[in-house]
């Protein structure tokens, strides 16, 4: 372990402020600048993890999102653990603490490694196809699966940090700070487009910045000096905004953008305390440029999962960004130029190289004779059959290709080595293009799904757009962005390029070894652990599709979301199914690109703030009084009132009581308001209520049913007639806002030619009922000058008065069956009026209930409530209200439905009441109402909408829909329940008062 | 995310809008004298098009105004957005 494996002339890495953190629970160090896996990698920590299904070991692959590996556990706080973090882009800080997944009791013992060894017996959809039988033994198995499955841990508690939203609007967003991103940023900027520049990672320049090398220069300047200038001269632009840490998450329809800003993440552990950690920015772009880069692709042969295999770039970019050598004897295997560019960084860092290993025959750019020249061994037209080492790779088995690839020749080499680089060429990230609908071309050369055609305003640039070449990159971006922003930047015109031509290429998706298929392990997905073979049984049992093949081997499927290992899985489908690659497309590359938090996610919208909570007048009247709350809709409404240790039945059974015995109190301020003005005001009523409105006087109420216009009933209330034009339309609490929505939909698109205006009231107005046989002795104590006699003021009609010099109106309306008055004043004035009814009530023992209590006494008068006894299956008819349909009108909302053949049916299901036999026994409300018990299956007749006991009544009362209930009276009818079945009897609807005889005590 | 063309209020995020539904339905003027079939043709039947669809809808969180919307599916590309009663002005 006290190997040096740190360089110590790296630039980008502070070696002057060590960092200690801890990993698996052993203190380590690093230095301000690493990233969680440079720092491991540094203490020569290879395998962190194991993989998800045979728990081989697996260790450090790449250096950025795409790692399927280094999958970490970041912190071990109950509401901070955060699982599934890539070590690879987690920035090292002070007090970091990490660990490895899906291991126990650690990552070098792990019992589920087990797996391995049955390897064989567990081939793709293993799972579906064991666990199947015996049926009723699921849940045994899914016992024990869900516990071997699984990576990380979820946090327990609720997250302690502060997200955040935000949103931008600019000219030109340009996604990526590589050296394209770069060169397109700077040229919008200087022409004064308002520029943004996003990069995930917490500096710019990508893999350029560290690019050192003779084949790669620009006006006789490394190519990474060049670039360090152009980054000085970006910082200076000020229409350019600069956001490092930030990574694109999603990129939809019309340029809209989802980007996370990492803030406090890479900050030191007692730095981050109440500071936000996250913001997700909602991005407006006019023009969108995707500058994302692509990323290197692995080789699949036998066992190329073993720690200590990496891709080829990863190892360079450790060595010559952080300074740290992934190993000491270091093979690397390629089939492509890129490795050479990596093999000659670690030799000029003192790396000793074994050997290069190129499936090609062989090839003459710059940068491999610049290699060879340097003495670097080259294996040509040569594969690596086998690796070996079990938590680390100790050698590597190469033999020859045969001139068709398909085959190995020859002698069996063995060269021992700690690590091996491997590339397998490029893929351009395609993702954000692919997100936001373009659709990809193939390019078949080397094997690239490129950005084709897309509907929106944006541009590919640079590698993800396939410019692999350091002097196509700048010349194909800088005349790419002049064209797209129709400008003439010239600034790239002129430039003196050295880049190293890649002259040769040769691709084998699935390279041979000497052993037959099946006793191999080529894996296509390390995180999800499925090998080519996988695919290859996927194909043989039917499977023909790329999704499908993709949900049978679950290939692509794990948190990485496959980005390293989808090309090859499409390309041994293409090959073993002998398809071309661009007929074959890919699998749908859906958002977000890396996983997000869900703290990002809701941002703010957390506890109080998840949604709007909307409050009366009163509430804080219902809070002195200990009511306890009811959410009804977005309202906070109170429930009931308990008294000293009363529970709930108790409080609502006093309530009730004292409401029909002497005097209740009501918040109804939560009902829906609708103000109607207009000269068509009636005929707009008529036309949207089932019954008339032209003949309602000036000053006088009605109650109102509103049909959907399939004929079930959508919406009741009462409307009052306040003058000529003018109405004042109550809904219920919840269909308030779809009420007036409807009503505006009707107005505005089908009776355009009505004069009538709607302005939702529902805020501007408290409302206090009061009801009870001495409800009229209360009011008139509160507002002593207004005749209140049944002559001037009867049931059904409404008065303008002043309560202390403020207007309001009064409707003498009742949802109980009680003589009734509702007061409706500015909603400033509601509590100091509900006060005052509430002071001179208390002498008749004025008694505050809530919604519980009100449900219960409309109950007993049979009042529905739209919502509970319906549910937009019920027509007037089905609810016996036939009353309420007039006959005379040509049409109303939903009429022509109420006499289609299926409204008619006699045997609809219909409202009706029920009655226990055991007075005392109350029915569950949604329990199934059956005719006989005996038979299987039981036919269900309907069920229980509304249920109480009524203290009024002495005995449990209930409503009910009931097949064929209307000519059910009296029929006794069984309700099963899981103990007992409770015997009933169908009734009326209206148990109390059938003679309304207490409208007017 | 669309970014929708008020014909009141100009452009707007979609978060403030609302669909509607097919356009040009018209509600029959005389709903009586049409049989069950010819109501349940107005009552139910709505086309779901791939590709270039007539669209009601509401600008809920705005103006509440309700309005037409060409739009085709395949792509969300919005060709016209134009107030109710007007006449498409594409085919």
């Amino acid at each position: 372990m006290s190997k040096n494996l740190r360089i110590t002339n790296s630039k980008f890495i502070d070696q002057t402020s060590r960092i200690s953190f801890k990993f698996d629970g052993k203190t380590l160090y690093g230095f301000k600048g690493d990233t969680l896996a440079s720092a491991l990698l540094a203490n020569d920590i290879h395998l962190v993890g194991r993989s998800f299904k045979y728990h081989r070991p697996r260790g450090i692959m790449a250096c950025g999102p795409e790692e399927p590996n280094a999958i970490v556990q970041v912190g071990n706080d109950a509401s901070m653990t955060e699982p599934n973090t890539r070590a690879t882009e987690i920035e090292l800080y002070e007090g970091l603490e990490a660990s490895s997944q899906n291991c126990w009791p650690s990552v070098n013992f792990d019992i589920g490694a087990v797996n391995n060894f049955f390897s064989p017996l567990i081939p793709a959809a293993f799972y579906y196809k064991t666990f199947m039988w015996p049926a009723n033994f699921w849940k045994l198995y899914e016992y024990f699966i869900r516990r071997s499955a699984g990576l990380g841990k979820s946090p327990t508690e609720p997250d302690k940090d502060i997200y955040d939203h935000k949103y931008l609007h600019c000219d030109v967003l340009v996604v990526g700070g590589g050296i394209s991103g770069i060169i397109a940023a700077k040229t919008a900027a200087k022409n004064n487009s308002n520029t943004v520049l996003i990069d995930d990672k917490n500096i710019l320049g990508g893999t350029t910045l560290f690019q050192e090398n003779e084949c790669f220069k620009i006006n006789n300047s490394y190519s990474n000096e060049w670039l360090k200038k152009e980054i000085k001269s970006l910082k200076s632009l000020k229409s350019l905004t600069i956001k490092t840490r930030t990574s694109l998450a999603a990129y939809h329809s019309y340029n809209y953008l989802l980007a996370r800003e990492n803030l406090t993440d890479h900050l030191d552990i007692n730095e981050k305390k109440d500071k936000i950690r996250q913001r997700l920015w909602k991005i407006r772009a006019k023009k969108v440029i995707i500058a994302t880069g692509s990323m290197e692709r692995p080789l699949i042969f036998n066992n190329n999962d073993r720690p200590g295999i990496m891709l080829s770039s990863s190892i360079k970019k450790y060595i010559d960004y952080y300074g740290v050598k992934c190993g000491q004897k270091v093979s690397l295997f390629t089939n492509n130029d890129s490795a050479y560019e990596t093999a000659i960084s670690l030799n000029n860092s003192g790396v000793n190289i074994n050997s290069v290993i190129d499936i090609r025959d062989k090839t003459n750019s710059s940068i491999v004779k610049q290699a060879e020249k340097l003495g670097i061994k080259i294996h040509w037209k040569s594969t690596i059959v086998n690796t070996n080492g079990y938590k680390k790779i100790n050698s590597i088995e190469i033999m020859q290709l045969s001139d068709d690839g398909t085959a190995v020749v020859g002698k069996k080499i063995k060269e021992e080595c700690d690590c091996l680089g491997i590339s397998g060429g490029w893929t351009p990230r395609v993702h954000l293009f692919t997100q936001s609908g373009g659709k990809l071309n193939f390019r078949d050369e080397d094997n690239v799904f490129l950005p084709g055609k897309s509907e929106l305003d944006q541009i590919s640039i640079g590698s993800c757009n396939g410019d692999f070449e350091l002097d196509e990159i700048i010349k194909n971006t800088a005349n790419t962005i002049n064209k797209f922003l129709k400008v003439n930047n010239n600034d790239y015109e002129n430039l003196k390029i050295i880049s190293s031509k890649e002259i040769d290429k040769k691709n084998i998706w699935l390279l041979p070894s000497d052993k037959p298929l099946g006793k191999t392990k080529p894996f296509l997905d390390f995180q999800n652990d499925s090998t080519a073979n996988d695919v290859k049984l996927a194909l043989r049992e039917g499977f023909k599709s790329i999704e499908h093949v993709k949900r049978y081997t679950t290939t692509g499927m794990a948190t990485d979301q496959g980005k390293l290992s989808n090309m090859h899985a499409l390309g041994i489908i293409a090959e073993t199914a002998g398809v071309k690659m661009g007929e074959l497309g890919t699998t749908t590359f859906r958002p977000p690109y890396t996983p997000l938090t869900f703290g990002a996610i809701v941002g703010r919208n957390v506890g109080e703030f998840f949604d709007i909570t909307r409050k009366t007048p009163m509430h804080d009247w219902h809070i002195e009084n200990k009511a306890e709350f009811e959410n009804v809709g977005q309202w906070k409404r109170a429930w009931y009132y308990p008294i000293e240790n009363e529970n709930m039945h108790e409080a609502v059974q006093r309530e009730s009581k004292a409401a029909r015995d002497s005097a209740g109190i009501l918040d109804a301020s939560t009902l829906g308001k609708i103000d109607i003005q207009g000269s068509d005001a009636s005929e707009f009523l008529n036309r949207v209520y089932t019954n008339a409105w032209s003949k309602l006087e000036i000053g006088k109420c009605r109650y109102g049913l509103m049909l959907n216009e399939d004929g079930m009933v959508y919406d009741d209330g009462v409307t009052t007639r306040l003058s000529e034009n003018h109405y004042l339309m109550t809904t219920t609490t919840g269909g308030a806002a779809n009420v007036l929505s409807k009503l505006e939909d009707y107005l505005q698109t089908e009776w355009p030619e009505l004069d009538v205006y709607l302005t939702s009231v529902t805020d501007h107005y408290g409302t206090v009922s009061i009801c009870g046989p001495n409800s009229k002795k209360i009011l008139s104590k509160v507002i002593p000058d207004l005749d209140l006699s049944d002559k001037e003021f009867p049931h059904m009609s409404f008065k303008n008065a002043l309560i202390d010099n403020i207007r309001c109106r009064i409707m003498r309306i009742s949802f109980t069956g009680e003589h009734s008055y509702e007061i409706n004043i500015q909603s400033s004035y509601a509590k100091s009026v509900w006060e005052k009814c509430f002071e001179a009530g208390k002498e008749f023992k004025i008694t505050p209930y809530g919604t519980e209590t009100m449900h219960l006494l409309r109950a007993e008068k049979g009042f529905i409530i739209a919502g509970q006894d319906t549910d937009g299956t019920m027509t007037p008819v089905d609810l016996q209200m036939d009353w309420i349909i007039s006959k005379k009108k040509y049409d109303f909302i939903g009429k022509r439905s109420l006499y289609r053949s299926d409204t008619i049916r006699e045997d609809r299901k219909q409202l009706v009441g029920l009655l226990t036999d055991d007075p005392k026994e109350i029915l569950e409300e949604g329990a199934q109402i059956v005719a006989e018990t005996n038979k299987q299956p039981i036919e269900m007749l309907g069920h229980v909408t509304s249920s109480y006991f009524s203290p009024n009544l002495n005995k449990s009362i209930a409503l009910a829909v009931v097949k064929n209930g209307k000519k059910l009276k009296g029929q006794k009818l069984f309700v099963p329940m899981k103990n007992k079945t409770i015997n009933v009897t169908i009734t009326d609807t209206v148990f109390l008062d059938k003679e309304n005889k207490r409208l007017n005590a | 995310m669309f970014l929708i063309n008020c014909p009141y209020c100009g452009e707007r995020d979609q978060s403030e809008f609302s669909a509607g539904g097919e356009a040009h339905i018209l509600r029959p003027k005389q709903p009586t004298e049409l049989s069950d079939d010819q109501w349940a043709e107005y009552l139910f039947m709505r086309k779901n098009i791939k590709g270039v669809q007539f669209e009601r809808w509401n600008h809920a969180h705005g103006c509440r105004k309700w309005f037409n919307m060409i739009r085709d599916t395949s792509n969300d590309k919005i060709h016209a957005v134009y107030k109710m009663g007007e006449k498409p002005p594409l085919k």
